[in-house]
């Protein structure tokens, strides 16, 4: 199976004279999830019209597998799921009808029809509703079917915005458990958010923009790191063996290390001073001291910091 | 969850299998919609009351003869029948996709628009009909208890055909509408204005006072529904001269009123002329729209 690749060239979007995307160029390859992440009004909602087709650019073009989505839609997404702004179904049909429809559409063979919809409907947890009419069901529910309908066909792209809004806290966090279990089907997931934890709880990379443009786009630490320049990183440790006091100590002599806060016996945050190559070093002096080091990585608090330096700017 | 490897790939199907997808489950909402049950009792209701009419009262010039009955029933209020239909499955079937976000479920899907559009409008067709037909099968019950099986007269057979050439045409005009307005309030009352009223109202100013043949209006080129169950079918113009009540006879002006006939040829043209060229703009109006 091929790279998944999502590209926005010079990818613009204009109201008027208002400008709701302005240039946007990025490159997504291969299996990730990415967050899109950005205040509300920012563009992303935009961006992901741009590639599902639903609203044309002013300029630019957005590419999926290197097909360009407005001049050839059904080939561009024909192994792309997608999930734009809150989709209501056709409220007479039930949610067996529903996801039939878009299985077909999307071309599942027959013999396979059932089993598909049987499986994304197991994943989001609306086996029990099967025969319902959609047009009955609370927003939440709607919302699984939603998810449900984008996940048909196995599709190796899924955009997906704001996917948890609307929910209650149950399903906010259901719905990011199946976001983590996609990750593990090798898929290339692009979500927008303004939740910074939901992003940095589920996602590889984030993509940072603001009032239409792409303020950064990387792996989280590289992003946190280079706007924390010269500024305190927080990284996030867990171990797999409960911490001693004395390991402690010897943590807090890390070069570049400002400080330990202790999260739980296997957890603890890390302020370090400096930018990516001082979390490279830290790393480093981590592993040496055999504490067993089973991630790192930088806390929701330092995308946080990130986010707020980032925003600030340009509000 | 295992994920389940079923060891295919999807192809994306042609445009013709995906009308045919939307083709079902858009006729599935449609009947299974309050929309259609409500139409199905207002139909009723209509034939129920013409039948109560008919037999309580047995008007003599509706009994007269089968074409007379079939005249006066179907050539009367066939027409609303189907202007109904048009309007209760046509009027928002497009605006309603952005007005009630349901084609947010569709649209990012691989299918073009046109293949939505053309489904959701067969499904259309396909309820009317079923709609138009209950009205026939009780307007047929009616004439085979008053004439028997030999009173049905070839022309009624006619007329029904041109019904639903009048419901195919008009319900193209409805989805053409729909799909110029996202609001679907405005796409509805624009159509029910038009086809109920403005239509028949421009229709009677061009042939009065212009004294020009309303060729382009398609509520003339569904008069054709009436007129056959006419004998002898009008004439294609036919002027009628009426004096004034008021005044004496010397000073009253006489007003002329112009009445224009498609024949069977033309009102069909007209028809054809209208679901053509709904049928190729609305899909295209849709295309262009924004899902803003
Ligand atoms: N149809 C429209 N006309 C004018 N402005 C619009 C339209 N749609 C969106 N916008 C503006 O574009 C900007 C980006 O919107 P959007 O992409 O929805 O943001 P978000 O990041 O919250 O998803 C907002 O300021 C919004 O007001
Ligand atoms: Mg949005």
């Amino acid at each position: 199976m091929a790279n998944p690749l999502l590209q926005a060239i010079n990818l613009t979007k204009r109201y008027g004279q208002f400008t709701a995307l302005s240039n946007l160029n990025i490159k997504i390859v291969g299996p990730k999830c990415v967050g899109f992440l950005g205040p509300n009004g920012a563009g992303k909602t935009t961006t992901l019209k741009l590639f599902t087709d639903m609203i044309r650019p002013t300029y630019g073009h957005a590419l999926i597998n290197g097909v360009d989505v407005h001049k050839n839609k059904k080939i561009a997404l024909s192994m792309v799921g997608t999930l734009i702004e809150t989709p209501e179904v056709y409220p007479s049909l039930t949610e067996k009808e529903a996801l039939f429809m878009i299985a077909e559409i999307k071309g599942v063979p027959h013999k396979f029809l059932e089993r598909s919809v049987k499986e994304v409907v197991n994943k989001v947890k609306m086996k029990r509703w099967l025969d319902q009419k959609v047009g009955k069901m609370s927003k939440g529910m709607k919302q699984r079917i939603n998810i449900a309908a984008a996940l048909l066909g196995d599709p190796d792209i899924i955009l997906l915005d704001e996917p948890t809004s609307g929910l209650d806290p149950r399903g906010m966090s259901e719905v990011r458990e199946i976001i983590k279990d996609l990750k593990k089907e090798k898929k290339l997931i692009f979500m927008s958010s303004h939740l910074l934890s939901e992003v940095s709880e589920i996602c590889d990379e984030v993509a940072l923009i603001n009032h239409g443009k792409l303020m950064a786009y990387g792996p989280i630490n590289e992003v946190t790191s280079r706007f924390s320049n010269g500024r305190t990183a927080i990284i996030e440790v867990s171990t797999i063996r409960p911490l001693q006091s004395s390991v402690i100590k010897r943590i807090r002599k890390i070069n570049g290390v400002r400080g330990v806060d202790i999260l739980d016996t296997k957890r603890f945050n890390l302020r370090l001073f400096g930018g990516i190559d001082a979390q490279q070093k830290l790393l480093e002096s981590l592993v040496k001291l055999r504490i067993g080091v089973i991630s790192f990585k930088p806390s929701a608090s330092a995308l946080e910091e990130t986010y707020l330096s980032v925003f600030k700017e340009t509000v | 969850m295992e994920k389940l490897n079923l060891g295919h790939k999807n192809i994306v199907p042609n445009s013709i299998k995906q009308v045919l997808t939307m083709l079902k489950y858009s006729l599935l909402d449609y009947v299974g919609s309050r929309r259609f049950f409500v139409l199905l009792i207002i139909v009723a209701i209509i034939a129920i009351m013409l039948t109560a009419v008919m037999a309580y009262f047995r008007p003599a010039d509706s009994l007269a003869s089968p074409l007379s009955f079939y005249s006066n029933w179907w050539g009367e209020s066939s027409t609303l029948v189907i202007i109904l239909s048009a309007v209760f499955f046509g009027g928002d079937a497009i605006s309603g996709e952005f007005q009630n976000k349901t084609g947010y479920f569709l649209i990012g899907n691989p299918i073009r628009r046109s293949a939505i559009y053309i489904g959701k409008w067969l499904a259309a067709l396909m309820a009317s009909l079923a709609i138009l037909g209950v009205f026939a099968l009780i307007t047929i019950g009616n004439g085979l208890y008053y004439f028997g099986l030999s009173g049905l007269p070839s022309q009624f057979l006619e007329a029904l055909l041109f019904s639903i050439f009048y419901m195919v045409s008009a319900l193209g005009l409805t989805f053409f509408f729909s799909s110029m307005f996202k609001s679907s309030t405005v796409a509805i009352l624009t159509t029910v204005i038009l086809l109920l009223f403005a239509f028949s109202l421009i229709q009677a100013l061009v042939a009065n006072l212009a004294h020009v043949e309303p060729w382009f209006i398609i509520t003339y080129g569904a008069q054709i529904i009436s007129n056959v169950l006419m004998n002898p079918y009008p004439p294609h113009v036919s002027t009628t001269s009426v004096h004034s009540a008021a005044g004496s006879i010397a000073s009253s002006k006489a007003i002329s009123i112009t009445t224009y006939n498609a024949s069977i040829f033309e009102g069909l043209m007209i028809l054809a002329a209208y679901f053509l060229v709904t049928i190729i703009i609305g899909p295209i109006l849709f295309e262009r729209k924004e899902f803003t």
